[in-house]
């Protein structure tokens, strides 16, 4: 539709004399990108959203290799035969092995050969020692049914009536332990990566009230035009989103690209004890679905967070002004 | 559209810039606001724009209640009216074409709407070669022209203007003052406050309302 202006010289269609309009510039953002600490929001940004990536995805890490280490162990169990004054231990084994195998639920049950058992010892004690004389006691090696759990009690109490003097070790007090420490490990991950983010919030609660103040101006002749607060809020909200997204994508690829080495190197440095130490804590480092997904959801909150911020101080700027 | 009742001003402690101000502006009227300096022409006009609020009295603007008015009301309000600043107040990170649409891109219009418009009413105030340039590099007389046609794009029902003239030639001048008359006769009420004596001669079917002491004299 045609709107008649009362500067139109001729009053003709405006579409008639609308040659060379293509040329003109579009629209520029209101406020200017120099206007606003930009690289700055988005170094902090980046480094923010690495750290909370870090954070986050070692926390999952952790969480997943816990339950790893707990269903192992929880698929294990140990039974000790102790040297007893009157009694053959040799027969005593054959025998605490035997009615473990019966027992529904135990799928193997592997004796350790004395010259195992003295291994194990060696560490302590030292190499070139004769262990014969020494009243080491024989270990048996329970692989349990993760499908059909056993009674481990009713495990117990047939022990005991076999073999006296053996004693079953389910390893309970251990996997305690370690869920402990995986839950203290996955707290403290959480609490930092909710730290970062606070940290981060004041640093663009900062900017955006910076940028405010620089833009004062405009934000004067926006409001004697006619421009409501939320229009104005908007414009803010539009540039800090755009420098949260760039500051988060950084962050969030720069986190990838530090798994992806980690894991890397991981796999180089396996064989050596501290690699493996490092694989039983984390695991070998792979995201996973889970962790990438992470880094994407936090990548997008981070920069949903900036523009929520900004536009929310924008707001509250302005109505204290009005 | 626009009254004044027992209207009074005061910054701080002092004594009242403004008092006892009465006055009634009609649809369609044509008025200069004119006084010494220092004798509150620019505040009067921050009370119409309401960037002032006044110390006491009554402002009513196209039948609302200033003192009423939240925070969206008024951008509203201020909407239907125009204003040419002294001091222009362009955007500088905006070329002119822009600074002139900005009105309406704040009423959420796309620029594929109002691009004829603008351009339009550039040619007509003479800057359709400066669309692209950005305030800096304008002249005085340029920027003049710009801040004026910022406020007559979004066709307001109230224009002020303080000192239009101020800071061009008396050609220039009297090419602006016959573009209020052109606008006036579009149906637009219009006050310009200046100090510009040979201009307010050149259009004596004018009111005028002159501010001395802090109140308000009015010549019909």
């Amino acid at each position: 539709m045609t709107v008649m202006r009362f500067w139109s010289p001729t009053r003709q269609d405006a579409s008639d004399i609308d040659e060379g309009a293509e040329e003109i510039p579009a629209k520029s953002a209101l406020v200017p990108a120099d206007s606003v600490a930009g690289r700055s929001v988005v170094i902090v940004i980046a480094i923010m959203t690495f750290l909370a990536a870090l954070a986050a995805n070692v926390a999952i890490l952790v969480a997943d290799a816990s339950v790893e280490w707990r269903s192992d162990i929880a698929r294990e169990a140990t039974v000790q035969v102790r040297p007893t004054a009157g009694r053959d231990i040799e027969a005593d084994v054959l025998t605490a092995a035997e009615a473990m195998r019966r027992t529904p639920g135990v799928l193997e049950a592997r004796i350790y050969a004395q010259s195992e058992s003295e291994a194990l010892l060696k560490p302590w004690l030292g190499e070139g020692l004769d262990l014969s004389e020494l009243p080491t006691p024989r270990m048996i090696v329970l692989k349990l049914d993760a499908e059909n759990r056993v009674d481990i009690d009713r495990l117990r109490v047939e022990l005991e009536r076999v073999v006296p003097n053996a004693v079953l070790d389910d390893h309970h007090v251990f996997i305690e332990r370690l869920g402990d420490m995986a839950r203290a490990a996955v707290a403290t991950a959480a609490l930092v990566f909710v730290l970062i983010l606070a940290a981060m919030a004041v640093a663009v609660t900062s900017a955006t009230r910076a940028a405010v103040a620089t833009n004062r101006e405009i934000v004067e002749v926006l409001h004697m035009v006619g421009a409501a607060d939320a229009f104005i809020a908007r414009e803010f909200q539009r540039r800090f989103m755009a420098l949260g997204l760039r500051g988060a994508l950084m962050g969030g690829g720069g986190a990838v690209a530090f798994f992806v080495l980690a894991q890397f190197l991981a796999r180089r440095w396996r064989t050596t004890g501290g690699g493996e130490q490092m694989e039983a804590m984390f695991g070998d480092f792979s995201l996973g679905v889970s962790g990438f997904l992470a880094i994407l959801l936090l990548s997008g909150g981070v920069a949903a967070l900036t523009g929520y911020l900004s536009r929310y101080i924008v707001l509250r700027h302005l109505r204290r002004l009005g | 559209m626009l009254t004044f009742e027992n209207v009074g001003l005061r910054y701080g402690v002092g004594a009242e810039t403004l008092r006892d101000i009465n006055f009634h502006v009609a649809p369609r009227s044509f008025q200069f606001l004119t006084g010494p300096s220092g004798a509150g022409k620019t505040s009067l006009m921050r009370l119409i724009i309401m960037t002032l609020r006044p110390t006491r009295g009554l402002i009513n603007i196209f039948g609302k209640d200033t003192a009423a008015l939240s925070n969206e009301d008024v951008a509203e309000t201020r909407r239907g009216i125009g204003v040419v600043f002294q001091d222009f107040r362009l955007l500088d990170h905006l070329t002119v074409y822009e600074n002139v649409a900005l009105p309406l891109r704040v009423l959420g219009r796309e620029e594929w709407s109002y691009r004829g418009e603008v351009i339009e009413l550039l040619r007509w105030v003479g800057l359709g070669e400066r669309a692209h340039a950005v305030p800096t590099i304008l002249s005085g007389g340029e920027k003049q022209r710009a801040a004026i046609a910022r406020a007559l794009i979004s066709q307001p029902k109230l224009l002020l203007a303080d000192e239009p003239t101020g800071n061009v030639d008396p050609t220039l001048a009297r090419r602006i003052l016959r573009l209020f008359i052109e606008l006036h006769k579009s149906g637009t009420a219009v006050i310009i406050a200046t100090h510009d004596l040979t201009l307010m001669d050149q259009y004596e079917e004018a009111r005028r309302l002159v501010l001395a002491d802090g109140r308000l004299h009015i010549f019909e």
